[in-house]
């Protein structure tokens, strides 16, 4: 078996004497659409800091492409910290801490601005953009780096349905790209349109990881039941 | 009552009057002040941003004695610096003592701790904020101190302002290695202090309210400044 972008091993984060995340182990292909969902503090967001290096594990491995080197990553968070700076300088900033050569950071962070829609908002200071729109630079800024896995922690959790419509147009365009998605999400409708796979976590565990056809049909775990009905119950 | 009325009077016409000794003295203490804010600026925003994302052992140390250097006595700093710029001191030699140089030094050594204490905690609240998307982004810990720093520019007016009002408004510090010489280096609070023991309260009175009146305008200023970038900005 070739070796997954993603492997987790054993992995356990421990918080004081709290354990938040126990001995979880998952294997994310490249290429896929890996959605995150479980109940509210049962670890997502945790775990998706230890994936992307955030925070360290207090026991276990992380091994990417096993383990021939981290790729291009980039994450995107619920509330989108915009530096306080024109949208453009966001964007060229984060080249610059990529080691971008100066003279390309410009033209390649108009490009992206202008794949999300921003071109008219370069010049802006970032800061006084709408939700939406600040959003929408955070992923240019993310997609600037040509990230070959982006992880997005409830990306939409804070928008408007248009705009958290138009941020998942973009994730899905991204995607398209070859870049492997990984994102924690509450809404059952969200995983559903954008998910390849779901893995859904638990009290710090992960209890099952199915292709999403399947989970919301027949999921595996009884949390992952009880959840969905407690969700769809609402929905 | 009548003291202040006549205070007052004598502080307008001191200002309408543009008297020439008054402006000098005022021009000396914004000089030394300014410059001495400049000066632990340089210094204290970047060691205030160095310990509020540095991780090292002994920053939660650094951080209470650096909030208790903000209470630095003026007159003890004074002595300290007068020590060491007089003729015997280490520092004797370059013939500093009561001159505007050495009213700078020891205004220095008394708001450095202030700027640096006030942005650490600037700084702080803003990296509680940027920490992720930061190291997400790949910034070491001095990048992301100097980024925090320009961040957060119009709320660190504040911490520099704090260390100008107390400048400006010490006596101790300035009496003992300026000397309050005439034309040389009396300042607007020695001043008031030399007017005050010889009996001329309307006159000192009336400094006084000078010197508060430019300690107002420039907090204004700077309010004013600060609330256009802001709505600028974001």
């Amino acid at each position: 078996m070739a070796d997954a972008l993603l492997t987790l091993d054993a992995l356990r984060y421990d918080a004081g004497d709290r354990t938040l995340i126990r001995d979880v182990s998952l294997r994310i292909e490249a290429g896929r659409r890996t959605l995150i969902l479980g109940p509210n503090g049962a670890g997502k967001s945790v775990l998706m800091r230890l994936m992307h290096g955030l925070i360290e594990p207090s026991a276990g491995r992380i091994l990417w492409n096993g383990g021939s080197g981290r790729p291009a990553q980039a994450m995107v968070f619920q509330r989108p910290v915009m530096l306080r700076r024109s949208v453009l300088d966001n964007v060229v900033y984060a080249l610059d801490l990529a080691g971008v050569p100066s003279a390309e950071r410009r033209a390649r962070a108009l490009d992206v601005l202008e794949r999300v829609g921003l071109t008219a908002l370069a010049d802006r200071p970032a800061r006084v953009l709408s939700g939406g729109e600040q959003q929408r630079a955070a992923l240019a800024r993310a997609w600037a780096l040509r990230p070959r896995v982006l992880f997005l922690d409830e990306p939409t959790a804070s928008l408007d349905p248009g705009a958290a419509a138009e941020v998942e147009r973009l994730i899905r365009v991204i995607a398209d790209e070859g870049c492997s998605i990984v994102m924690v999400t509450h809404h059952l409708g969200q995983a559903r349109r954008l998910a390849d796979d779901i893995v859904f976590v638990d009290s710090g565990r992960i209890t099952e990881h199915t292709p999403v056809a399947d989970f919301f049909t027949a999921p595996r775990s009884a949390e992952a039941g009880n959840y969905l009905r407690g969700e769809l119950a609402w929905a | 009552m009548s003291t202040l009325s006549e205070s007052f009077l004598t502080a307008g016409g001191l200002v309408l009057a543009a008297d020439p000794q008054l402006l000098g003295i005022v021009t000396l203490s914004l000089q030394v002040s300014l410059t001495a804010v400049f000066f632990a600026s340089c210094v204290g925003l970047p060691i205030g941003a160095a310990v509020a994302v540095g991780r090292f052992p002994g920053r939660k140390p650094l951080t209470v004695i650096l909030n208790g250097l903000m209470g630095l006595p003026p007159v003890v700093i004074g002595l300290l610096v007068y020590l060491l710029l007089s003729r015997a001191g280490p520092l004797g030699s370059f013939g500093l003592l009561f001159t505007p140089t050495a009213m700078v030094i020891a205004q220095v050594v008394l708001i450095t701790p202030i700027v640096a204490a006030l942005s650490r905690q600037i700084v702080a609240d803003a990296w509680r904020d940027y920490e992720e998307q930061l190291r997400s982004l790949g910034a070491s810990t001095p990048r992301a101190a100097f980024t925090l720093l320009v961040d957060t520019r119009f709320s660190l007016s504040t911490a520099v302002l704090a260390g100008l009002g107390r400048a400006v408004a010490e006596v101790g510090a300035v009496m003992i290695v300026g000397g309050n010489i005439d034309g040389v280096t009396r300042v607007m609070t020695t001043s008031i202090a030399l007017e005050t023991s010889k009996g001329d309260l309307p006159l000192a009175l009336a400094l006084g309210f000078i010197l508060i009146a430019i300690v107002l305008l420039l907090n204004a200023l700077a309010h004013a400044v600060r609330e256009w970038a802001v709505r600028r900005h974001g």
